[in-house]
């Protein structure tokens, strides 16, 4: 296994503390709760909504990369893609309140959805005003009733960073909720992987993966998709991907869009950019203007290789939140 | 012919009734059950998932077996919620919240009781099968631990109502989980991750069906 690592059991922790060790102005670990939360000096001042999210690692830097003023105030950050536990997330909420009430960023996995359900009914028993928000975007995933629904995958990102915003702004947490599925209702998300990915534990990847194909509707855990097919090129792959999501959600011409590439963890920066331009000059040929863009490792799956695209259309409340200032490990602009 | 009525007799005594002690033979034997067939459930889980199931249950009833040690004059149902408490506290994903809320009802269900007998047990086992339909909302054909679980406690009831004891209950249970888990195999999995890969999830069993038919085998192993 070609990691660099000490202990397969000490991986999540071993990783968090270098995460706070590398920005101690933003972030700080704490071991006797597995939280990463934010240091004191990024801490909330006032009555203002708090931010909390989680799931398994292996999606670096979701969650923990987006622990910071503007964002999240923890992440719990479970086993490598296993949930969370109750216990964190619980510890996470009363910390993060500071008497205006929490919202829950949940994305819709299975794991993740019971412990975040199991937490709500434990802080049933405490003064704290809980709300939840379910990020399901992957239009991958047909939404029939036959499965577990859509996943949520990279609008998890844009809803940590709108709402983060909206609760830094000093919005009351109905008017976060509200914001933050908006950012749901309009965003969709739809993932492609070159390979498959190895988690420690196992030390070896998940399937086999022939180079010729590439694995259609993944998720950010490692695995496989809806379907193989051929190996394609990177227009075709962009092609594939806007059309799998204005299929799902169209999106009329001349309304500004928010398009996220992000890499599953083993695709450089400069495929990830020849995606970019692809989904650019498609949206382009259907008049849908790409007026905010993020391109890089924003939520991944270990060592794969793919790619996940986002889109969310945008309007002038959603733009303003997302151009408000955020500094944390991952995103940070406007301070 | 004496000496065998006085046999049978004996093993029905000791069959008839559940203590703590029992219940924590049963977990420890859980606990070497999962170590052992960690590696094979770790396979079943990759053919549709991530490849941890085996691993993850493991973690946690290891982490049950160091914490959660039975005390002199304990309920079953303290016992019962403290090892319900530790999977949840310390396994994560679906099945820490299903193995956990699975503890714990069994762990309401028991009541005050301090010995608990086959019809009892027979409610404690339905309990848990609602905790595991209210926590993950399967049902039977979903590709779930609910194949298993489902079946045996059914077999179990008509084995108790038919005037079986505890131990042709339990027997009844594990011969019907066990069909229950293999017939996930032909399967289209509905719940959880593997529910994404819709006719990808054939020809396997449930990682999870699995581990429940283990689970309420290792049962019928210790409480007779």
């Amino acid at each position: 296994m070609r990691k660099i690592i000490n202990s397969v059991d000490e991986v999540v922790p071993d990783y968090l503390n270098g995460l706070a060790r590398a920005h101690p102005d933003i972030v700080a670990y704490d071991p006797s709760t597995r939280l990463l939360h934010r240091a004191e000096p990024a801490k909330k001042n006032g009555s203002l909504v708090g931010l909390v999210a989680g799931g398994g690692s292996g999606c670096e830097p979701l969650h923990a990369g987006y622990v910071g003023r503007g964002m999240l105030d923890a992440a719990c950050q479970g086993e490598v893609f296993t949930s969370p536990v109750p216990r964190q997330i619980v510890r996470a909420t009363l910390d993060a309140d500071t008497g205006a009430g929490v919202l829950h960023i949940v994305k819709n996995f299975s794991g993740e959805v019971m412990n975040f359900g199991m937490a709500a009914e434990l802080l049933a028993f405490d003064d704290v005003t809980v709300a939840s928000v379910l990020v399901n975007d992957d239009c991958s995933i047909a939404d029939d009733g036959q499965n577990a629904g859509r996943r949520g995958l990279g609008t998890t990102v844009f809803v940590e960073k709108i709402a983060g915003a909206a609760a830094e702004r000093g919005w009351p947490l109905p008017e976060v909720t509200r914001v933050a599925e908006k950012v749901v209702t309009r965003s969709r998300s739809f993932a492609v992987a070159l390979s498959s990915c190895t988690p420690p534990m196992r030390g070896r990847p998940i399937f086999d993966m022939p180079e010729d194909s590439m694995e259609v509707g993944v998720g950010i855990s490692g695995e496989p998709g809806r379907e193989r097919v051929p190996r394609a090129d990177s227009v075709a792959i962009a092609s594939l991907m806007v059309s799998s999501i204005l299929h799902d959600r169209p999106i009329s011409a001349g309304s500004g869009v928010l398009v996220l590439v992000s890499g599953m963890g083993a695709t450089p920066s400069s495929e990830l950019h020849i995606l970019f331009n692809d989904v650019f000059q498609n949206l382009a040929e259907r008049g849908i203007p790409v007026s905010r863009s993020l391109v890089g490792n924003f939520l991944t799956s270990l060592d794969q290789a793919g790619a996940a695209l986002t889109i969310l259309e945008l309007d002038s409340e959603l733009t303003e939140l997302w151009d408000d200032p955020v500094h944390t490990a991952s995103l940070r602009w406007g301070c | 012919m004496a000496k065998d009525s006085t046999k049978i007799e004996s093993r029905a005594a000791r069959g008839g009734t559940i203590t703590v002690l029992s219940l924590a033979r049963w977990v420890g034997d859980c606990a070497e059950t999962i170590a052992r067939n960690r590696d094979l459930l770790n396979e079943l889980d990759a053919s549709s998932g991530d490849a941890d199931h085996g691993s993850n249950l493991d973690r946690g009833m290891r982490a049950v077996e160091k914490a959660v040690k039975v005390e002199s004059g304990e309920l079953p149902r303290e016992y019962l919620r403290r090892v319900g408490t530790t999977i949840v506290d310390e396994v994560g994903g679906s099945s820490g919240a299903l193995y956990g809320t699975f503890f714990l009802r069994l762990a309401l269900a028991a009541d005050a009781a301090t010995q608990i007998d086959a019809e009892h047990f027979g409610r404690m086992l339905a309990a848990a099968a609602t905790g595991i339909v209210d926590r993950g909302g399967a049902s039977v054909g979903d590709k779930t631990m609910f194949d298993t679980l489902s079946p045996a406690v059914a077999a179990y009831g008509v084995s108790i109502s038919a005037g079986g004891t505890l131990d042709d209950g339990l027997v009844a249970a594990a011969i019907a989980g066990h069909h229950g888990a293999e017939s996930t195999r032909d399967m289209i999995a509905k719940k959880g991750r593997a529910s994404y890969l819709g006719e990808r999830t054939r020809g396997h069993p449930d990682a999870g069906s699995v581990s429940m038919a283990l689970i309420i085998d290792a049962a019928a192993r210790t409480f007779v």
